[in-house]
């Protein structure tokens, strides 16, 4: 291979994976911009998601479309259980608190994962059997196709819902005024449970459409989580536009570096950018202003 | 530091004393050992969360960069373990500067963010750097400490040695919290901008207490190779920073002697618990999100707090 073929080959890997980071970014931003609350969880959804379609498919022999949507729906319910039992109880918590409570569903998910699947690594037949396109030198896999197709339609999906539904409307005006918010009649503690479900949701199918090329275990979910934050960082966190942007970004550093420079520190370098972002740019390339409250 | 304190100091150490013959099984004082040198972490994390509000989801990578300072050193350079120590102590708050005085202008979640990262850094370095690091599976032979001609290797020995330094670390600390920095650190987490309005310089503060609680576990790190003689990058994975969060919050977060309970009580039960070998992670998500929402203020006084409400009813 070329050096050139090589690089769209990386390419290639790249945006798959950055369409995935995206996903978790968007996850970030929708509880973010309901609650305030960064869900350190964030990344247990997406392996709970590709968990579940590997159990539903490979074990109960679901069709794949039906397996992709009742893993959605189960992983959803749990996202929402999890903001009724853990974060709705709280009475004025304190960041510390929501951190720590966070961190502690993240660790809870992760262990119940092990406890019902093992340590081991499982795989997911990729969702089209057709073999991969060759252009110029560098293979592209159907899954990666699938992977942004489904990520655009995610994408679509959300900005309808956010302009168009009556819900949507409603979890925005939280996002921009809470007290307003309530003040016009809408229901802030149920947006709440909606973002923390919808947020879980997208990243349910992140996780199922990503399995096929980057296989899933119980302990997959940290990572995916700070890279996530890293791509909703430097997008701006709350903006969903730059988080799609970022999840790219942060995917593309993290394939060309593990291909050209080492593939054991690729995550390392990922997450190096993370801190960079956060130390010199918090408020991402999108310029949110969202970033500039947890700096001085 | 109040005549409690002081009281209750003499009274830890009078246990400590005299729990070794007491118990006489090598393996249990074993285990006392790792209690005092988990305890030396969670002392310094609960200054750093508890006193001046600044969380760290990054402490196992202090703690690993002084065991792998202190085990590298030993094996391959053939460094006295004394010198490794002081070795150790030292590039874990020469990392703990450079690393925090970006850090820490960062708060809440990004702070947080910030820290994991921090952490699956070292980790990764622990692991991908196998010409030092022995990669993955680590690497053993690190020496035992001596004294001139008495080697601590005994696991009595090395439990006074041990706990000999946590009561002096616990008499510092009480020292600091009673001090003119231990209020500047409690102004700061009522109000960072009140706080400097007083006049306090928050961001030195912050710096300082997060190399201590850097120093802290960095020591920690050194006890803990020249103790276990092996060690492997899994020991200090992210998943022990969050363990290291539980002790704290079991004990109650601001609360040194809770520090040292929660540590105890971690590092105890599993070995009596059979179900803690596998099922370790789900039991401590639900510890943790059990104590935070149930009783933020710890396991003691939140129980103290129950029954108290019970006496209180008609």
């Amino acid at each position: 291979m070329s050096i050139s073929s090589q690089l769209l080959q990386y390419i290639f890997t790249g945006i798959a994976i950055g369409s995935i980071y995206g996903m978790v970014a968007l996850g970030f931003n929708i509880i973010y911009n309901a609650t305030g609350i960064i869900n350190l969880a964030q990344g247990e959804f997406v392996m709970l998601g590709g968990m579940i379609m590997i159990s539903l498919t490979n074990v109960l022999k679901l069709p794949m479309v039906l397996g992709f949507f009742i893993s959605v729906g189960i992983v959803t319910l749990i996202g929402a259980g999890f903001e009724r039992g853990a974060i709705h109880p709280l009475k004025n918590p304190s960041v510390l608190t929501l951190i720590i409570i966070t961190i502690a569903g993240s660790i809870l998910f992760k262990g119940g994962a092990m406890f019902i699947w093992g340590k081991q690594t499982y795989s997911l037949p990729p969702f089209s059997s057709g073999s991969s396109v060759r252009i110029m030198g560098a293979y592209l896999s159907p899954q990666t196709l699938w992977i942004l197709g489904i990520m655009v339609a995610v994408m679509a999906a959300l900005v309808f819902f956010f302009n168009f539904t009556i819900i949507g409307k409603a979890m925005k005006a939280c996002a921009v005024n809470k007290t307003a918010a309530a003040l016009v009649g809408i229901n802030v503690k149920l947006m709440v449970l909606f973002s923390f479900a919808l947020s879980a949701a997208i990243g349910a199918v992140a996780g199922i459409i990503i399995t096929p090329v980057a296989l899933m275990d119980y302990d997959r979910g940290t990572m995916l989580a700070i890279k996530g934050f890293a791509a909703a960082v430097l997008g701006g966190l709350g903006s969903n536009i730059g988080a799609v942007i970022a999840g790219f970004i942060i995917g593309l550093i993290e394939s060309v570096s593990a291909g050209f420079i080492s593939s054991g520190y690729k995550d390392a370098i990922a997450l190096l950018v993370l801190l960079l972002v956060l130390f010199l740019k918090p408020s991402g390339i999108m310029g949110s202003l969202e970033g500039k409250k947890f700096k001085k | 530091m109040g005549k409690k304190n002081l009281y209750s100091l003499a009274a830890l150490a009078g246990v400590v004393l005299i729990l070794p013959p007491i118990i006489g099984n090598p393996y249990y004082i074993g285990v006392l050992v790792f209690v005092g040198i988990y305890s030396l972490i969670t002392i310094g994390l609960s200054l750093l969360i508890g006193y001046a509000g600044q969380i760290s989801l990054g402490h196992a990578a202090f703690f690993g960069l002084g065991a792998y300072t202190s085990g590298i050193l030993s094996t391959r350079f053939g460094l006295s373990p004394w010198l490794g120590v002081v070795a150790a102590v030292f590039l874990t708050c020469g990392v703990a500067f450079i690393i925090g005085f970006p850090v820490l202008k960062l708060k809440g979640h990004y702070l947080a963010m910030a820290t994991l990262a921090f952490g699956e850094i070292i980790y990764i370095v622990f692991n991908q750097w196998a010409e030092y690091t022995g990669g993955p599976s680590g690497f053993g032979g690190i020496p035992n400490f001596s004294l001139g001609s008495i080697s601590l290797e005994s696991d009595t020995g090395y439990y006074y040695f041990v706990w000999g330094i946590v009561l002096l670390i616990i008499f510092l600390s009480l020292n600091l919290i009673h001090s003119r920095v231990g209020r500047a650190l409690r102004a700061i987490n009522e109000g960072e901008l009140a706080a400097a309005c007083m006049g306090v310089d928050i961001s030195r503060y912050k710096l300082k207490i997060f190399v201590l609680s850097a120093f802290f576990a960095g020591l920690a790190g050194s006890l803990y190779a020249h103790f276990v003689t092996f060690i492997s990058p899994g020991t200090f994975s992210v998943m022990f920073s969050i363990v290291l969060l539980t002790m704290v919050a079991i004990g109650g977060i601001a609360n040194i002697w809770g520090a040292i309970m929660g540590a105890a009580l971690l590092t105890v039960l599993p070995e009596y618990l059979r179900v803690f070998r596998d099922y370790d992670i789900l039991i401590y998500g639900s510890v943790l999100l059990f104590i935070m929402i149930f009783l933020p203020d710890g396991l003691l006084i939140g129980i103290f707090h129950l029954f108290r409400r019970k006496e209180n009813l008609p």
